[in-house]
C-alpha cells in the first residue's frame, strides 16, 4: 500500500446537487491524495456519475466546496477541470476506431507546424508514453479497431495522461472486459499510482476494487455511506454498505424511536 | 493487494506474439523476415479487413486483360491517352466526393453543382466577356457557396445530408437551366483557355519522362529523409531495400505511363492537373491536422467532439470542398466538349463520381478511404466504358456492367468492414 500523507490533491466537501425533484447528491465528501487509488462504489443511481460530473466540470454542483491542493476552486467546464489537472476517462472510450494508436493519443492536440502533422514526433512521444506505462501494444501504427478491449481501454487511459494530469478519473474501466484484459487495465491503474497520480476508480466489481484501491468510498442514495481502508475491511462489509444492509428498515425505526445504535459513518 | 493484476503483467498484449516483436510496426516486420514478411503482412491485412486499394488494382488488371484480349486496340497509346483525359472531369468531382464519404455522408448534388458551375463559367466568359480565369474562379466560388448552404443545413440544422443534397440536386439543376437561359447551350471558344484545358498536350518527350523522373526522385528523397528522421528519433524505419523496392515499383508505373503517353501526343495537361489535385488531396487527408479531423469525425463523432474538434465546422468545410471540386470537374466537362449545356453534369455523372470513389476503396461508412480511390475508381469505370465502346456494346449493357462492378465494390467494403469489426474485438 502506498504511503499517503499530507494534504489531498483534490478534496470535495459537502457537495449537493438536485435535478428537479430528485436530490442526486446531498452533502457528499470525497478526497484523493497523490499516489492513491480511491474507489468510488455504489449501486445504480447512488450518485457516482453525478459526483464525477461535478469534479470533471460537466455538471457543476448546487452547493459545496472543491479544494485543489488546499485552495478553493470552482470547476465550471471540462476545460477548467483539465487545466487544473483532472483527466476523465469515460466508460464509452471515445476512441476513433479508424485512426491508429498515435492518431488517437494525439487527437485534438496533434503536433505539427502550419497545420502539417509531425508524425515522427507524435510517434516518438506515443512510444515513450506507452513504454513508461509498460503498455504492450503490437504497434502504435495499427488502427485501434484491431486492438482488444483491454488494449483499447489502456490507450484511452494513456491518452488522458498526455495532458500531464495529477488526478485521473476512470469511469468503469473494466466493465465489459474479460479477465485477462481486466488485469491489463488494473496493472495500468497501479502504475499510475506508482507515478504519483491520484486515481478515482468507479467500479461495480468488488474484486477489482479490493485488488487496486487503497480506500473505498461508498455512496448510497446520494450520500456518503462509509469510507473503508481496503487493508482493514472485507468485501462483505463494503457490499453491505453499498446495498444498505447496515441501514435497513429495522434500524431506521430504531433510530426514530430513539433506541438507535450508531450507524456506520456518514 | 493487486496480486490479481501482477501475475499477468508479463503477458504479451493480444495475439501479437513475443514482446520483442511487439516493438516493431507490423508494416515493418518485413525487415525482420524478408520476403515471408510481405506474405504475413498481406494475410494480416486481409484478416483485418484493411484491403485498401488492392481489390481495385486487381480488378483493373483483370478488366484490362479481358478487353485487350477482345480487342488489341484497347491498350493502344491512343486509347489509353484518351482514356486518361476522359477520367478527369468526373474524377475531379469524385475527389470531392471522397472527402464527403470520409465523413460517412453523401453529396448527391455534386453533378448538379458541376453543371451549374459550368453554366456560370460559360455565361460569365462568353456572354459577359470575363477573362476565362476570372470566370473559372467565380464558378468555383459559387459552387463552394452552394456547398456551404448544404453544409449549414446539414451540420447546423441537423437535416440528413442525403436529403439536403437531394434538394440541392433539384434546386441547382433548376439554377443551371435558369443561368443558361432559353438557348440551353453556350459554346466556348475552341482556341480558348477553357477548351485548352483538355486539348493541350506537352508534346516534347522530355515533359512526360522528366515529370516521371521528378516524381521518382522526389519519392525516393522523401523516403530517405523521412527514414533518417525516424532513425534519429529512435523509432522504427523502413530498410533501404524496402525503400528501393517501393521506388522501383513507382518508377515502373510512372515511366510506363510516360512511355505510353509519349507514343501518342505526349502528356495531357488535364491528366497532369488531375494527378496534382489527387496528390494534394491525399496530402491534406493524411498529413494535415485538418485531414486528421475529417477522419476523426468520420470514425467517431462523439470522440471527435470530446477531443475538442469543431464537428460542425469540419462538416461545413467538407461540403464546401465537395462543391468546389464539383465545379472544377464541371469546368473540365465543359472544356471537353467546348460548351456548357443543359446536359452538363446531368445523367450519370453524379453516380459515376460516387461509384468511382467507392470502387476505388473509399468506404461508404466513413472514416476509411483515400483520394487515390477517385483516380483508381475512374480508371475502372472508364476502362469498362471504353472497352465496351470498342466492342460496339450498347449503353444499356455498359450501365449494367458498371452497376455490377459498383455492387461488387460495395460488397467488398461491407465484408471488410465486417471482418474489421470481428478482428477488432478479437
Amino acid at each position: 500500500m502506498t504511503a499517503v500523507s499530507g494534504e489531498p490533491v483534490l478534496a470535495v466537501e459537502g457537495i449537493s446537487k438536485r435535478f428537479g425533484a430528485v436530490q442526486a447528491l446531498s452533502d457528499v465528501d470525497l478526497d484523493v491524495h497523490a499516489g492513491e487509488v480511491v474507489a468510488l462504489v455504489g449501486d445504480n443511481g447512488a450518485g457516482k456519475s453525478t459526483i464525477i460530473k461535478v469534479i470533471a466540470g460537466v455538471g457543476p454542483a448546487d452547493s459545496g466546496e472543491i479544494r485543489w491542493e488546499g485552495r478553493p476552486v470552482t470547476i465550471t467546464s471540462p476545460g477548467a477541470a483539465q487545466s487544473l489537472g483532472i483527466a476523465t476517462v469515460y466508460q464509452d472510450l471515445a476512441l476513433c476506431d479508424n485512426l491508429d494508436v498515435v492518431g488517437n493519443l494525439f487527437l485534438g492536440r496533434e503536433l505539427g507546424r502550419l497545420g502539417v502533422l509531425d508524425e515522427v514526433a507524435m510517434e516518438k512521444r506515443s512510444r515513450d508514453l506507452l513504454h513508461t506505462l509498460s503498455i504492450r501494444i503490437p504497434s502504435v501504427r495499427i488502427p485501434v479497431a484491431s486492438l482488444s478491449g483491454g488494449q483499447r481501454q489502456t490507450v484511452a487511459i494513456s491518452r488522458s495522461l498526455l495532458g500531464e494530469p495529477r488526478i485521473v478519473i476512470l469511469d468503469e474501466p473494466t466493465a465489459a472486459l474479460g479477465v485477462e484484459q481486466t488485469a491489463q487495465v488494473l496493472d495500468l491503474v497501479e502504475r499510475l499510482r506508482g507515478q504519483g497520480l491520484g486515481v478515482i476508480l468507479i467500479s461495480h466489481n468488488m474484486v477489482d476494487v479490493m485488488a487496486v484501491a487503497d480506500r473505498v468510498a461508498v455512496l448510497r442514495l446520494g450520500r456518503n455511506n462509509g469510507l473503508f481502508d481496503t487493508g482493514r475491511t472485507t468485501q462483505e462489509e463494503i457490499i453491505a454498505a453499498i446495498t444498505g444492509a447496515t441501514d435497513n428498515v429495522v434500524m431506521r425505526r430504531r433510530a426514530r424511536t430513539g433506541r438507535a445504535e450508531e450507524a456506520p459513518d456518514g | 493487494m493487486a496480486d490479481r493484476g501482477k501475475h499477468r503483467a508479463d503477458e504479451p498484449a493480444g495475439p501479437a506474439g513475443p514482446a520483442a516483436e511487439a516493438q516493431f510496426d507490423p508494416r515493418l516486420l518485413v525487415r525482420e523476415k524478408g520476403a515471408a514478411g510481405y506474405v504475413e503482412e498481406f494475410k494480416r491485412r486481409v484478416r483485418g479487413g484493411e484491403l485498401g486499394s488492392l481489390p481495385v488494382i486487381v480488378g483493373l488488371a483483370v478488366i484490362w486483360i479481358v478487353f485487350q484480349s477482345l480487342n488489341s486496340q484497347f491498350l493502344s497509346p491512343q486509347n489509353l491517352s484518351n482514356l486518361s483525359i476522359d477520367i478527369v472531369a468526373t474524377g475531379l468531382i469524385s475527389v470531392g466526393i471522397v472527402f464527403v464519404l470520409l465523413l460517412g455522408e453523401i453529396d448527391l448534388s455534386a453533378g448538379a453543382v458541376s453543371g451549374a458551375s459550368a453554366a456560370v463559367l460559360a455565361v460569365l466568359q462568353v456572354n459577359n466577356g470575363w477573362h476565362p480565369l476570372a470566370a473559372i474562379a467565380a464558378a468555383v466560388a459559387v459552387a463552394a457557396l452552394l456547398g456551404l448552404v448544404h453544409g449549414v443545413f446539414f451540420a447546423k440544422l441537423g437535416v440528413p445530408s442525403f436529403v439536403v443534397t437531394l434538394a440541392g440536386m433539384l434546386a441547382w439543376t433548376g439554377f443551371q437551366l435558369w443561368v443558361l437561359g432559353p438557348s440551353g447551350t453556350i459554346n466556348l471558344p475552341y482556341e480558348g483557355l477553357v477548351a485548352g484545358l483538355t486539348s493541350t498536350y506537352f508534346t516534347q518527350l522530355i515533359a512526360a519522362y522528366g515529370l516521371a523522373g521528378l516524381v521518382t526522385a522526389g519519392f525516393f528523397a522523401a523516403s530517405v529523409l523521412g527514414n533518417a528522421r525516424r532513425r534519429a528519433a529512435g523509432i522504427p524505419s523502413r530498410t533501404m531495400a524496402d525503400v528501393i523496392l517501393r521506388t522501383l515499383v513507382l518508377a515502373f508505373v510512372v515511366f510506363g505511363v510516360a512511355h505510353v503517353l509519349n507514343q501518342y501526343k505526349g502528356l495531357p495537361l488535364a491528366l497532369l492537373i488531375f494527378l496534382v489535385v489527387v496528390v494534394a488531396a491525399d496530402f491534406v487527408q493524411r498529413r494535415t491536422r485538418y485531414g486528421r479531423k475529417v477522419f476523426a469525425v468520420g470514425g467517431n463523432i462523439e470522440a471527435a467532439r470530446r477531443a475538442g474538434i469543431n464537428v460542425a465546422a469540419i462538416r461545413v468545410s467538407v461540403f464546401m470542398i465537395s462543391g468546389a471540386m464539383a465545379a472544377v470537374g464541371g469546368v473540365f466537362a465543359a472544356s471537353r466538349i467546348a460548351s456548357a449545356s443543359q446536359a452538363t453534369g446531368q445523367s450519370n455523372v453524379l453516380m459515376m463520381a460516387i461509384a468511382a470513389a467507392v470502387i476505388g476503396g473509399t468506404s461508404l461508412f466513413g472514416g476509411r478511404g483515400t483520394a487515390y480511390s477517385a483516380l483508381l475508381g475512374m480508371l475502372v469505370i472508364q476502362s469498362i466504358s471504353s472497352g465496351m465502346a470498342l466492342q460496339g456494346v450498347s449503353n444499356s449493357i455498359q450501365f449494367m456492367v458498371t452497376g455490377a462492378v459498383l455492387l461488387a465494390a460495395v460488397v467488398i467494403d461491407s465484408l471488410s468492414r465486417r471482418s474489421q469489426k470481428a478482428s477488432g474485438r478479437a
